[in-house]
């Protein structure tokens, strides 16, 4: 029976890039596929396009296909990515202008886009923003707009002949999902095929987090070697059910546990997974070890795909302003608490105005805030205080007033920093599906 | 005794909603867990994070539970004011929960 081993080559987009070059050299792949788009990054790459139309890819495509190129080229192994972000055309001149470089000579670059759907906001300026509870018409600053595409583009690009896809926006899934459709021909109507493609697509996304990536404590759940983090190949059969492994010898750990937790990283009701290619159901699915690194996957399964398509709108929100100052010793912790009191004083005493203010004490309650719990007197703790404002200026003096502690504050604070970040957030809203198509455009390398 | 003595989890997140799975190394402490870790105890264990509802799914095949939690990250991973916007590191804090 016909297998197609598929591996993941990132699990966002500033990842190493060793464990991929392994796959194509040993990991006896037909595809590699690296996921490198968080839900944001394009509006920040949408920024970048604007500033320089040339530009608005991911940031480390040029690093990565240096090495990749040759290599899948020299392996057969095909390329699928994301990483083309705002601007997947240009990232397809670039990585075939690299490819001519290198005398990679018929290789064929495909740019998967149709995902930019700004120029169709204004049909559903009285839709609700799930963020805001708001009509679309009421959001301020939009930089971007970009729809989660389903397989079709990546589909259309391989039945042409692409041997290195980039695209936009599309379902991450859909990276691992379309070479499966293609692969074995599976009937796009066949949602029980898509769902068990899909889980492939959502164990792999990630990277090494299907392989004891982000996984290990100490003593309880070991990981082999996590420096040399094997990241995960999927070998899968025509009925679309599959073993998850690594690269022999490569370090990490692939088992039940460490494809449980993928399972259900980022899901909500595992029965209901929307993508735009099907509703997986995850809700049956078993795993069984086979062999040291081998599990076999079974149990997922698929309904018809929803009418709509979820479109990410990128906007300019607000500005965050951050400081932080460490005390130690006997009585750091009263220091520390002092030192905050100092800075909310003199935000109110110089007018510095902030939509919400928040105090934490690192090595306390930064990450975990319970009003109930008793602490025990810490060596050292860093205090930190971070603000949300409307405006640059307002936001730079937060981290101001935390510097200032060093001459005008509590004895003994040290090491303090500053920092001032501008917020683009994500709203989202669903459009029609009958709004988008994909579009493919190809350079082949002569 | 602690739920990390027997179980595992790892934190998920989608705009303001945190999901935390918890997940048993031995299938037989399922049902304890089951019993013992409901969404009212999860929303009370995290009371001064989580704003919204908890809802819980049950996988019994793979001893897992997952907990979905709502309004949970400070207004979002983009504009949230906490040092750890994504609440990656709540799935730790779940597993200092005593039963």
């Amino acid at each position: 029976m016909k297998k197609i081993r598929i591996g993941s080559g990132a699990g966002y987009a500033g990842d190493r890039l060793e464990p991929a070059l392994e796959l194509i050299e040993k990991g006896h792949i037909d595809y590699i596929s690296f996921e490198c788009l968080a839900e944001r990054t394009i509006a920040i790459a949408q920024k970048a396009k604007l500033a320089d139309p040339s530009k608005g890819y991911n940031g480390l495509l040029e690093h990565r296909m240096d090495k990749v190129l040759p290599l899948a080229h020299k392996h057969k192994v095909k390329v699928i990515t994301n990483m083309g972000a705002a601007n997947p055309q240009s990232a397809a001149d670039l990585v075939s202008r690299m490819a001519e470089e290198k005398g990679l000579k018929g290789l064929k670059v495909a740019a998967v886009y149709g995902d930019d759907v700004t120029d169709k906001l204004d049909k559903y300026k009285d839709t609700i923003v799930w963020e805001t509870g708001k009509p679309l018409a009421e959001l301020d600053g939009i930089i971007s707009a970009n729809v989660y595409m389903g397989i079709d583009g990546i589909l259309e690009a391989l039945k042409n002949g692409a041997d290195i896809i980039i695209t936009g926006r599309v379902s991450d899934p859909a990276l691992f999902l379309a070479p499966l459709v293609y692969e074995f021909g599976w009937d796009l109507n066949n949602y029980e095929l898509l769902g068990k493609g899909t889980l492939i697509g959502h164990l792999l996304e990630c990277g090494g987090q299907a392989t004891g990536g982000y996984y290990a404590e100490p003593g309880k759940k070991d990981v082999e070697r996590p420096w040399e983090l094997g990241f995960p190949i999927a070998e899968v059969s025509e009925d679309g059910d599959c073993i998850i492994t690594k690269v022999e010898g490569s370090g990490g750990v692939v088992n039940k546990d460490t494809l449980i937790e993928q399972l259900l990283y980022e899901i909500h009701d595992p029965s209901s997974y929307l993508t735009p290619d099907c509703i997986a159901d995850f809700s049956k699915v078993t795993f069984t070890q086979k062999d040291k690194d081998i599990v076999e996957v079974k149990g997922a399964t698929g309904r018809e795909k929803t009418d709509t398509l979820k479109v990410s709108i990128g906007y300019k929100d607000c500005f965050i302003g951050e400081g932080e100052i460490s005390y130690a010793g006997p009585g750091c912790l009263e220091r520390a608490k002092l030192a905050a009191e100092i800075v909310e004083k003199r935000l109110k005493l110089t007018n510095v105005k902030y939509d919400e203010l928040r105090i934490d004490f690192i090595g306390i309650n930064s990450i975990y805030k319970n009003s109930e719990r008793k602490y025990n007197t810490p060596e050292e703790v860093r205090l930190r205080v971070a603000a949300r404002t409307k405006n640059k200026s307002d936001a730079a003096k937060i981290g101001n007033e935390v510097e200032t502690l060093y001459t005008n504050g509590p004895a003994g604070g040290g090491g303090a920093t500053k920092s001032v970040s501008e917020i683009v957030s994500v709203a989202s809203i669903l459009i029609n599906r009958t709004d988008v198509e994909a579009k493919v455009v190809y350079k082949e390398v002569q | 005794m602690k739920l990390w003595e027997i179980a595992h989890s790892r934190t998920g997140d989608k705009g303001n909603i945190s999901n935390v799975s918890l997940i048993v190394y031995d299938i037989k402490d399922y049902e304890l867990i089951k019993e013992k870790v409901t969404a009212d105890l999860v929303k009370k264990w995290f009371k001064d994070i989580v704003k919204g509802e908890v809802v819980r799914y049950e996988l019994p095949q793979l001893g897992a539970l997952n907990f979905v939690m709502y309004d949970a990250l400070g207004g979002g991973v983009t504009r949230s004011l906490a040092l750890d916007k994504h609440g990656k590191s709540l799935s730790s804090y779940l597993l200092d929960i005593e039963i």
